[in-house]
């Protein structure tokens, strides 16, 4: 088996890329386009750290052939912010403080974009259930939990603000 | 001493604070170390021991050699400084973990052969074509049978101990043991076990390290402990330390599971034998099989106790099981040796804590390491004492709790005390009542008074201050006996 040419669309634009045989989504999204925002946490399915969004489906990149997704739309972590500023789930990861080391926080970040996305208004146990297959070993889950929750209720102080225009930890704004 | 001028006023302490690293982690824009990728890198996989124990007759490469995309092969001859101990820095001794196994491999998984090649499924095929010739030899798993006169021996010194400045265990001797538990009116004897803990950060253990057009090496690893990995690697390649310029402090979980110094030396030594950029990041496989664990303990405690919950003598036995490596697991005896006794007043203690050293995976250092262990048998261990005195969980330790300008047994006096106040502060919190007593209690230096003298927590207190140990009721033992080593 030889290699081929897999195209997609990748957080908007056009991808073609030379791809070995049962080369995994994830490999190449890291190794060959550098979109390594999608972590690469066991490999096996088991952690989420990989979760990107196949026309708007979260899948574990590292179980999923690129093949697969031949003529689709894959989102990752990268494409989750808007232009300018962050996404409503993204400042309200900041303001819970939902991450320690951060290593879990792109999958939950995509994952948690697309449960807004079909289900604005979650329950908690509906959450927790969505965030099953997503491992922080940080133990960090309840700061997830209320980010989530503040993300469906429109909590969020400024949702359009600028990534880099945060208060001076120093104080002085 | 220069005067201190008052800072500013503080603008932190009391509100929170953005992180610094806040908006990376949430557009995935933070860099990891397995995240860096350089033109030509190569894929660096181990050979590692598939049993416990064993001898090692040949190694066999030559059908390695011919997978294509195979670069080059390390063995132990390649490697400059080739046993060394982590530790070795703050002066432990002797030298004794192999970066790549010699002649004999001592635990499931242990490093023997780095493949390196122009992919890592390259190099996973020329690693599974590696042919091992190995005659296994009996392993042993328990640290009380380590200890044993006919075990198999794990260490190249001739003993399954590591010895602490002459001694097969860390001790510590305070009072007269023997002659507390003599006239005590309870002897409540347990043995408390653990089981070896895997860390399992999210990202596995990791480096790329690069040559650099001057010479150097650029290191990027997930390390918690950057320059203790730099120094260890400049030792073990036998480089200056200018060499090496380790880039870290991004970490996706640690928990003290990144501070042996494991892929960073072997990644190193690949790049300078190849002139190229080599990955080496653990597999979850590799980060659950070989990585450090938490080491698994056993904790034997004999406690002698009067019929008021007094404790009067305390003698732990406690072993913790190494694996085939000491790497952090000496200094986690001796922080096990100071905390043992618990946060209690006890008047006389004897502790003997051994370093086992096992055919198990080596252990290290995980949060708390030595004492979390110890807290956990030491406070099940109260709560059997007050079982069989027939007091509840909170009166044990009120009667023995440890105040300011009490001397512990490793002869620290205490002097940040707070056992009292968190647990008056606990009971408030579940809604248990204390007595009118052990609200009125304080961890403040108890008020001196007259030995023996009936009732009254003073005279059992005065027992206890600061460097008189004694066995409550009975005259003090003299100092001379006391032997506190640490």
């Amino acid at each position: 088996m030889g290699s081929r040419i897999v195209s997609f669309e990748l957080c908007g634009r056009e991808v073609e890329v030379l791809v070995s045989p049962m080369a995994t989504l994830q490999s190449v999204l890291r190794s060959q386009l550098g979109y390594t925002g999608t972590k690469e946490g066991c490999r096996q399915g088991g952690c989420g750290s990989c979760t990107v969004l196949v026309d708007g489906e979260p899948m574990m990149s590292c179980l999923l052939p690129v093949e697969d997704v031949e003529g689709r739309r894959v989102t990752t972590i990268e494409g989750i912010a808007p232009v300018a500023g962050l996404a409503p789930i993204q400042q309200a990861f900041i303001e819970k403080n939902a991450f320690q080391c951060g290593y879990c926080t792109p999958g939950m970040v995509v994952l948690t974009k697309t449960l807004l996305d079909h289900h604005p208004s979650p329950s908690r146990d509906e959450i927790i259930d969505a965030l099953g297959g997503n491992v922080c070993r940080c133990t960090g889950y309840a700061p997830i939990i209320e980010a989530i929750e503040a993300a469906a209720a429109g909590a969020t102080t400024d949702a359009g603000r600028d990534a880099g225009d945060w208060p001076d930890p120093s104080g002085e704004r | 001493m220069p005067e201190l001028k008052m800072p500013e006023p503080l603008h932190v302490v009391g509100r929170s604070v953005q992180r610094s690293d806040a908006a990376a982690h949430v557009t995935g824009r933070t860099r990891y170390a397995g995240d860096y990728t350089f033109p030509g890198m190569l894929h660096l996989r181990m050979v590692r021991s598939p049993v416990h124990h064993a001898m090692i007759r040949a190694v066999d490469l030559s059908r390695a050699e011919r997978v294509p995309g195979f670069v080059r092969a390390l063995t132990w001859r390649d490697v400059p400084h080739n046993v060394y101990t982590i530790l070795g820095l703050i002066g432990v001794e002797p030298e004794e973990e192999f970066v790549l196994a010699q002649d004999r491999v001592r635990y499931k998984g242990e490093p023997i052969v780095a493949i390196v090649a122009e992919t890592e499924a390259a190099a996973l095929e020329a690693v599974a074509q590696v042919r091992l010739d190995l005659e296994e030899l009996p392993a042993v798993f328990d640290v009380e049978e380590a200890l044993q006169p006919d075990a198999p021996i794990v260490t190249h010194w001739g003993s399954n101990a590591f010895m602490f400045e002459g001694h097969p265990c860390r001790r510590v001797r305070f009072g007269d043991v023997e002659a507390g538990f003599a006239q005590a009116d309870h002897i409540v004897e347990a043995v408390y076990n653990s089981s070896p803990i895997e860390h399992a950060p999210t990202e596995t253990t990791g480096c790329v390290a690069v040559p650099e057009a001057d010479g150097r090496f650029t290191v990027y690893t997930n390390t918690q402990a950057l320059y203790f990995s730099l120094d260890n690697t400049a030792i073990i390649l036998q480089v200056a330390g200018k060499r090496l310029h380790f880039v870290g402090g991004t970490v996706g979980g640690g928990f003290g599971g990144k501070v042996d110094v494991i892929v960073e030396p072997i990644a190193t030594l690949a790049a300078m034998k190849t002139g190229r950029p080599v990955r080496y990041v653990f597999s979850r496989s590799e980060e659950m099989q070989v990585s450090s664990t938490r080491s698994a303990w056993r904790i034997r405690i004999r406690d002698g106790v009067m019929r008021d919950g007094r404790i009067v003598a305390r003698k732990v036995t406690s072993y913790a099981d190494s694996g085939a490596y000491s790497r952090q697991t000496p200094y986690a005896l001796t922080k096990h040796a100071a905390n043992a006794a618990g946060p209690y007043a006890i008047p006389n203690v004897s502790i003997d804590a051994y370093c086992v050293f096992t055919n198990r995976t080596p252990s290290s250092a995980m949060r708390g390491f030595g004492v979390t262990m110890a807290s956990y048998a030491i406070e099940v261990q109260m709560d059997r004492i007050a079982e069989r005195v027939g007091v509840d969980p909170w009166t044990i330790r009120f009667v023995n709790a440890y105040r300011n300008g009490d001397m512990k047994p490793h002869r620290k006096l205490a002097e940040d005390a707070t056992l009292i106040e968190t647990m008056q502060a606990a009971a408030a919190l579940v809604g248990h009542e204390l007595t009118d007593e052990q609200r009125a209690m304080t961890s403040a230096p108890r008020s001196p008074g007259p030995e023996g003298s009936p009732g009254g927590e003073a005279a059992a207190a005065g027992s206890r201050a600061a460097g008189a140990p004694a066995s409550a009721g009975a005259p003090a033992a003299p100092a001379s006996t006391a032997e506190g080593v640490l």
